[in-house]
């Protein structure tokens, strides 16, 4: 581990936490499923860096496609702002 | 930097944001009223879930655990130079995302329906109606 | 108010969450049980990833237990939504989507092959490289998405998908039987094992594996599919 793995781990771990609560309070559902899908992407990150390339496969193919798309299906057919 | 400090920075981020991923989205599902918004908050505490597993399972400075083996005097040997991760955790994380889309999937058809009922993705609002 | 005792109810989970997490420490060698795996993995069964002889070999139940659960949701999202599909079987799909424009349209059509064989390359050599049948057929899902949404008159027959991942989850179960008649346990290798680091080695893991490859694959592709070819009503559509 060099110091620009830890830098990458720190920057990314506030990403998280920032991501995660920009999640929760944005009134437009479809931006909060973006920020989700980005979440995913920086897990990924994490899981390659804790030495896990199969998680990081999976979670880089389910979290990031899959889920998101399954989401903007769902949107697509409800409502697209939170009231 | 030295090793310790970095062992330090890094049990710290990696647990701290797990630990945020898991409370902040806990905090969603109780709090959100829009149906759609619960389910998000739920596939973050998966998210959070996860790391944390995987987390645990590794070792510092170890490698991921594929062996590539090597031909020594004619004969092929598997080489283990650095020490492994745990495998076990990655396994399980492996298992639990393909279920997490699973249930998020079956969620959201679920919303499509009530949806559909009530014209409304509000749980107060369908809880108000009734059937 | 109802606010303030969410929070406090948090802080204390979060207080003694944190306090179990932080007493176990980062980045040190705790292995009871991988130790036996990551020696059995090589030396026994010759496979390279020990993730993969783990998730189909050691855990073997568990990863049929996994399949069946993704078998019951793609089965449970088609009842939820079958009644609205059938009411509007003549019509297509997605007659309110517009056509995607001509340069996605082609490169759909170059990217679909490259991603399918992705997808294929990744659950045949799961027990070398990292991956495998999830992700693979995940992968391949991805290709039928972007058919999916590109073109508005293509949709995937749900009765050869019923057929491909009955098959598959057939030979998945039929070779745990098979274990069971050659006088082994549910599940244990039976096939020689072979070189490591070869194709053919690992006994039934790569059979196993291009097995759950198909079947994830193809109760993806039907849940995208289903989810996709909703038709939105345009009096439901109003307040959109």
């Amino acid at each position: 581990m060099s110091v620009l793995t830890v830098l990458i781990v720190v920057l990314g771990a506030i990403f998280l936490v920032v991501g995660a609560w920009y999640v929760l309070t944005r009134k437009d559902l479809l931006v909060a499923t973006i920020a989700s899908s980005i979440i995913s992407l920086i897990l990924s990150v994490f899981f390659l860096i804790l030495q896990a390339p199969d998680v990081a496969l999976t979670e880089a193919t389910v979290g990031v496609a899959l889920t998101t798309i399954i989401f903007v299906v769902t949107i697509r057919n409800t409502k697209r702002m939170e009231e | 930097m030295s090793e310790e400090l970095m062992q330090q920075i890094l049990s710290i981020s990696f647990y701290g944001a797990s630990l945020a991923l898991i409370l902040i989205g806990v905090y969603g599902v109780l709090t959100k009223k829009n149906l759609i918004k619960i389910l998000l908050s739920l596939t973050i505490v998966d998210s959070g879930v996860n790391l944390l597993f995987v987390s645990l399972g590794y070792i510092m400075n170890g490698t991921a655990p594929i062996f590539s083996p090597a031909i020594m005097d004619g004969k092929i040997e598997v080489l283990k130079t650095a020490p492994m991760v745990d495998p076990v955790p990655q396994a399980l994380v492996l298992t639990a995302i393909v279920i997490g889309l699973g249930v998020t999937a079956v969620g959201l058809a679920l919303v499509i329906r009530l949806f559909r009922h009530h014209n409304t993705t509000n749980i107060d609002e369908i809880r108000n109606l009734k059937w | 108010m109802k606010k303030i005792i969410i929070i406090l109810l948090l802080a204390v989970i979060g207080y003694f969450l944190a306090d179990i997490f932080f007493e176990i420490p980062f980045g040190e060698d705790s292995m009871v049980v991988s130790k036996e795996y990551l020696d059995k993995s090589p030396n026994d069964l010759h496979v390279a990833n020990t993730v993969t002889s783990i998730v189909v070999n050691f855990r073997g139940f568990d990863t049929l237990g996994e399949v069946t659960v993704l078998f019951l949701a793609s089965t449970a999202i088609g009842s939820i939504l079958f009644r609205r599909r059938k009411v509007h079987t003549k019509l297509n799909p997605q007659r309110n989507a517009p056509h995607a424009s001509r340069i996605v349209q082609i490169s759909a059509k170059i990217l679909f092959p490259l991603i399918v064989l992705l997808g294929a390359y990744v659950f045949i050599h799961g027990h070398l490289t990292p991956g495998g049948g999830f992700q693979g057929g995940v992968i391949i899902a991805t290709g039928y998405l972007l058919l999916l949404v590109t073109y508005r008159k293509f949709s995937v027959s749900h009765s050869s998908l019923t057929w491909i991942e009955a098959i598959a989850g057939v030979t998945f179960a039929g070779i745990g039987v098979l274990g069971l008649i050659l006088g082994k346990d549910f599940l244990e290798n039976f096939l020689p094992v072979g070189t490591i680091n070869n194709l053919f080695s690992g006994g039934i893991i790569g059979i196993i594996y291009v097995a759950v490859g198909f079947k994830v694959a193809s109760e993806l592709t039907g849940i995208l599919d289903t989810m996709l070819s909703i038709k939105v009503d345009s009096e439901e559509n109003e307040q959109n």
